[in-house]
């Protein structure tokens, strides 16, 4: 129960990207396309479930004991950028079918704020080994929604007469912006 | 005397030319997450500011010795290490301001503008342009922060770092404090600043054909 709770919260409620602002670079950036905004979603949702699996037992068995919790920054990101050059080297090499797909955003997940934001937010929140899991996939889940919802309606947007200034990026922000408060909807189906 | 002027060039580019995040869309995640009030912008662009002069004069000086093929990692480690200091600094001194910025303190670590200005300038320039250059987007970030958390705070609450400045008639926007109402503030002031640089470019353009 407290995990499915979790996941709803994670994914839909305090969806990372309309309720924290994390993530908000391929947000922005590499939602212009439907398809690319699913891949880089599913590409995200993997190396997550992967940060939250490595970076639990490392803070919780080398940092805490050792007493030097504050190179948790540090460590992180170390661990992220491995992630990531890991999964990359290993896609490429298993399918490169997949890598083909995924290749390009692989190395942007790096700098996505939202992957750093998810290993801080497991230790501020205290969550165990299996919850930590289950946050990771679920903001990912949630990321990709968003990202996904995002590039469908900027598909639709390129026919529509959008005044000269407000092209590009303004107009983005504040679709961004009438998706959070649709989002703000879900805030009564679960507290915190 | 044509290095007074280009030292002069990097640090006034990032005040309007190349102003984050309004021209230079970076480090969007903390100008839309702490901009609720005026002084959470304030305080926030000052610890952007320190970490990214600190860390880009660390890379510039260390840009000979360190291998292109290393250097992402490197960066980040020293910008890493330098967020550690400017956390353990604010929940010190600053115990208020470290506690309502949570979390994003230590996510200035990945903020893009740190990166791109390590990668794009500090790597291949001396140490003087490197720190006026981040010195300049660093004060235009800053000030681009408290600007939207003044707009923010003025309609969400009607007051200005904390005094009221509207008086009880006004009803307070709520949706200006809640994450929708970042985007629509920066949409709007993204949409601003283009209009401004294309009217004062229209009118260099006028002053130029009226003169031939």
């Amino acid at each position: 129960m407290e995990l499915i709770l979790i996941f709803i919260s994670a994914s839909i409620v305090n969806n990372f990207v309309l309720a924290y602002f994390l993530g908000i670079c391929p947000f922005i950036g590499v939602s212009n396309k439907t398809e690319n905004a699913v891949n880089m979603g599913l590409a995200t949702t993997f190396v997550m479930t992967l940060t939250a699996a490595a970076t639990w037992p490392i803070y919780h068995h080398v940092l805490v004991r050792f007493n030097v919790p504050f190179l948790q920054y540090v460590t992180f990101i170390i661990i992220i950028a491995s992630l990531v050059q890991l999964v990359e080297m290993y896609v490429r090499k298993a399918s490169p079918a997949l890598y083909r797909a995924l290749g390009i955003f692989l190395p942007l997940i790096t700098t996505n704020c939202a992957i750093l934001g998810l290993a801080l937010f497991m230790v501020l929140r205290d969550y165990n080994y299996l919850e930590s899991i289950v946050f990771g996939f679920a903001t990912g889940i949630g990321f990709t929604l968003a990202i996904v919802m995002m590039s469908g309606i900027r598909e639709e947007l390129e026919f529509a007469d959008v005044p000269e200034h407000f092209r590009g990026a303004p107009i983005t922000f504040i679709v961004a912006g009438m998706l959070a408060l649709a989002f703000m909807g879900f805030a009564g189906l679960i507290r915190g | 005397m044509q290095q007074d002027k280009s030292l002069l060039y990097e640090f006034k580019k990032g005040l309007w030319q190349d102003i984050p995040p309004f021209r230079l869309l970076l480090g969007l995640c903390p100008a839309l997450a702490v901009s609720n009030s005026a002084i959470n912008g304030l305080s926030m662009g000052l610890a952007t500011l320190f970490v990214l002069f600190t860390s880009n004069i660390v890379v510039s000086l260390i840009r000979r010795t360190i291998s292109a093929k290393v250097r992402i990692p490197a960066y980040v480690v020293v910008i890493a290490t330098l967020v550690t200091v400017t956390d353990i600094f604010l929940a010190a001194v600053f115990p208020a301001i470290s506690k309502a910025l949570g979390p994003y303190i230590p996510l200035i670590v990945a903020n893009c503008i740190i990166l791109g200005r390590a990668e794009a300038f500090a790597q291949k320039n001396a140490l003087l342009p490197t720190a006026m250059d981040t010195l300049g987007i660093g004060i235009g970030f800053t000030m681009s922060l408290t600007l939207m958390g003044t707009i923010r705070e003025v309609l969400g609450f009607g007051s200005v770092f904390g005094m009221q400045l509207l008086g009880s008639w006004f009803e307070p926007w709520i949706v200006m404090i809640l994450p929708a109402g970042a985007f629509l503030v920066l949409g709007g002031l993204v949409a601003l600043v283009s209009w401004i640089s294309s009217r004062k470019a229209a009118r260099a353009r006028a002053a130029e054909t009226a003169a031939s």
